[in-house]
């Protein structure tokens, strides 16, 4: 008998998924208030888990030149420049001009940069228009320049600026829609609660690649398969910590059980509320979310499409019964279309 | 050494390409937007990471597409043989019958075809799960294959020999392929309209917003191709229902294809773009086949014209539903102002508090 909320709401994914006495629940915490754009995490994913580099590229929109996560990046550093304020923090150039220091239009070309990730759809060339719309609104994004930034615009366009970096990876949804949609069984549930692809499965059949609502599973070119984190279930199952969260130096990724996670992430947020980082928020924590709650959650330091992430995402199976049913229609109209026409009377 | 002269200042090479970009007299072409859109830079209605499409865009090709299109004539298809075999009209009968098998086939390879590693594709085999309307529709596709088949193959009885083993066949095929028929109709309503939920069951904004219209449009088009196939193909004597058919079928598709445009935003690429076009096209071809089928009962010529703008329609709308699709995962904005303003509505915030 499947869970009532075997599509939708909170649930326990390794139990519900047939596991007896399954250990708890382990996921990632990434604290982006403390992530230092290292990109150690990327490096030691691919040392770990082989995967094959995804092309030595420069992107032209900032010091992000990994651009997304794809088939050959399981971790994805987001790097975000802002002309505002960073909490409580003494304004770092008061005496020195600073403002926007990219057009629109260079912002647009930006987005048509893309790279040969070596995967399908890999990294997908942006939208202009959005790239430029950023680049005029409050919430500016853009490309380091060579000088200091705004010499150029003068003092009157003056602000401060800040640097957020995020390490972006597979969230490991409890409602995930790249295993629910999958139709090889190719990608399971483990008994940690994590989503892993079985690589000798995958017939490379797409699907999961259109269900994922963060578009983090992507396709290998040259061999066809899908690819993401698999929350190194290797190392986890021989009681070790994932690669990235291991290398990384400042403790913005931490792994455990996922409820001691959040009650961390919990205390961390007030935290930083009381020391005058009013903007700090969680993502992905809240099992009564579209998705049940990420395996991997975030803290944020503004809203989450300013660093790729949807705002509100929800697992599509949350509709599927609804689906079936229009489908059970369509099938009965159908039906009766064609009745419809051969018991007409004969000419 | 460089050819750099010593005095130039630091980053002038810099400045100096960035001018390039930025300036309307620059030697570059500036503002490159989609179908040369102009890059005056409204409001900032929406964030995104600089631009970049939040989903990852179908890696299906345009196999897929086809297979829409293929897989909806095959059901239509049979579900016309049936209805011919059991009102006694033996050449519309065949027409189905191939029509059914003919699309079957081109189905399976379209779907094995478009795989990464078509080699592997009986690992669909391996489970059924009705959380995977591919796994699903697999499934439909293996039953439906063989009877479809079966009932297509039946029809070359009478050219067998009326003697021995092979007259053993002749008499066999004729109730075999009856049974076959009939079975495969059974299951040709689910072929064509499971492909609705295989679209719709993704987070791709414009075909998951689509879902209750989705399937609806898509047996509407599925009927309107068979239709037109008879149309063409038929004895003449034949093919009044097919008249009839057309037309229920054009009602089913104008009905639902208009909730496709009024979802809203994500309704949006249904009507511009490439997709829009088709989309229109489809509509156009579907119209126009109708009518002309209506007026084509002692016109050959009219009847084989109607049939191809139904075939055509058929091929546009689902080539345009797909490309719609596409389009809207490609666009950030489609992902992120609809759970924007989802997510405010839920938590009681006006528009304007958003950027806090």
């Amino acid at each position: 008998m499947p869970h009532a909320n075997a599509l939708y709401g909170p649930l326990d994914p390794a139990p519900d998924a047939g596991y007896e006495d399954a250990p708890p629940r382990m996921g990632f915490f990434t604290d982006t208030s403390v992530c230092i754009g290292c990109k150690a995490c990327e490096v030691a994913c691919k040392e770990w888990n082989g995967v094959p580099q995804s092309g030595l590229d420069l992107l032209g929109m900032s010091y992000d030149n990994t651009g997304a996560l794809t088939a050959n990046s399981w971790r994805h550093v987001a790097f975000v420049e802002q002309p505002r304020r960073a909490g409580r923090a003494t304004p770092a150039f008061e005496q020195e001009p600073a403002g926007p220091a990219i057009s629109p239009e260079t912002a647009a070309l930006g987005a048509l940069t893309s790279a040969d990730t070596g995967t399908d759809p890999g990294l997908p060339t942006g939208s202009p228009g959005a790239a430029a719309r950023m680049s005029g609104g409050p919430e500016f994004l853009g490309m380091p320049g060579a000088q200091p930034p705004g010499r150029g615009s003068g003092a009157e366009d003056r602000t401060d600026f800040r640097w957020l970096m995020m390490s972006d990876v597979c969230k490991h949804c409890t409602h995930a829609a790249c295993l629910d949609v999958c139709p090889t069984g190719s990608l399971f549930r483990t008994e940690f609660g994590t989503v892993v692809v079985q690589e000798d499965i995958c017939n490379g059949c797409g699907y999961c690649i259109s269900a994922c609502p963060y578009g983090v599973i992507d396709q290998r070119k040259d061999d066809g398969r899908a690819w993401k984190c698999t929350l190194c279930y290797d190392r986890l199952g021989a009681g070790q910590t994932p690669a990235c969260a291991q290398a990384c130096p400042t403790e913005s990724i931490q792994y455990g059980p996922l409820e001691e996670l959040r009650e961390r992430a919990a205390a961390r947020v007030a935290t930083l509320h009381e020391r005058g980082v009013p903007e700090a928020r969680l993502y992905g924590h809240d099992p009564n979310d579209g998705v049940g709650g990420d395996g991997a959650f975030f803290l944020l330091l503004d809203e989450p499409e300013v660093y790729g992430l949807p705002p509100d995402p929800v697992v599509t199976t949350r509709d599927l019964t609804a689906m079936w049913k229009r489908a059970g229609l369509a099938a009965l109209a159908m039906t009766a279309a064609t009745v419809f026409a051969f018991l007409g009377r004969r000419p | 050494m460089t050819d750099m002269p010593p005095n130039e200042p630091v980053g002038a090479r810099f400045r100096d390409f960035q001018a390039r970009i930025d300036q309307p007299d620059g030697q570059r072409r500036r503002g490159r937007g989609h179908d040369g859109e102009q890059l005056a830079v409204p409001a900032a209605d929406f964030t995104s990471y600089y631009g970049r499409p939040v989903l990852k865009p179908p890696v299906w090709k345009h196999d897929i597409a086809g297979y829409l299109f293929t897989g909806g004539l095959a059901a239509g298809g049979a579900l016309i043989g049936a209805g011919a075999q059991l009102t006694g009209r033996p050449g519309l009968r065949q027409v189905g019958r191939w029509t059914a098998l003919g699309g079957v086939t081109a189905s399976a390879y379209l779907l094995v075809h478009d795989l990464g590693r078509p080699g592997r594709f009986h690992h669909m085999l391996r489970i059924a799960k009705l959380t995977s309307p591919m796994s699903v529709g697999t499934w439909i596709l293996t039953v439906f294959g063989p009877l479809a088949g079966v009932a297509a193959v039946a029809e070359i009885a009478p050219r067998l020999p009326q003697h021995g083993v092979l007259g053993l066949a002749r008499r066999l095929a004729p109730p075999v392929g009856d049974v076959a028929a009939l079975a495969a109709a059974a299951t040709a309503p689910a072929l064509a309209t499971y492909t609705g939920v295989l679209l719709a069951d993704t987070a791709v904004p414009s075909w998951h917003d689509a879902y209750p219209a989705l399937p609806f449009v898509f047996a509407g088009s599925a009927l309107a191709a068979a239709s037109g196939v008879g149309l063409i193909a038929a004895p003449a004597a034949e093919t009044a229902p097919l008249r009839r058919l057309a037309l229920a079928a054009t009602a089913i598709e104008m009905v639902s294809g208009r909730r496709l445009e009024r979802m809203g935003l994500t309704g949006e690429p249904y009507e511009h773009g490439r997709a829009g076009r088709l989309v229109r096209a489809g509509r156009v071809l579907l119209g126009v086949g109708a009518v002309a089928a209506l007026f084509s009962r002692r016109n050959r010529l009219l009847s084989a014209f109607s049939g191809a703008a139904l075939v055509a329609s058929s091929v546009a709308t689902r080539f345009g539903v797909f490309e719609a699709g596409v389009a809207s995962a490609r666009d950030p904005k489609y992902t992120v102002v609809p759970q924007r303003e989802r997510r405010d509505r839920r938590e009681g915030r006006s528009p304007a508090e958003k950027g806090t």
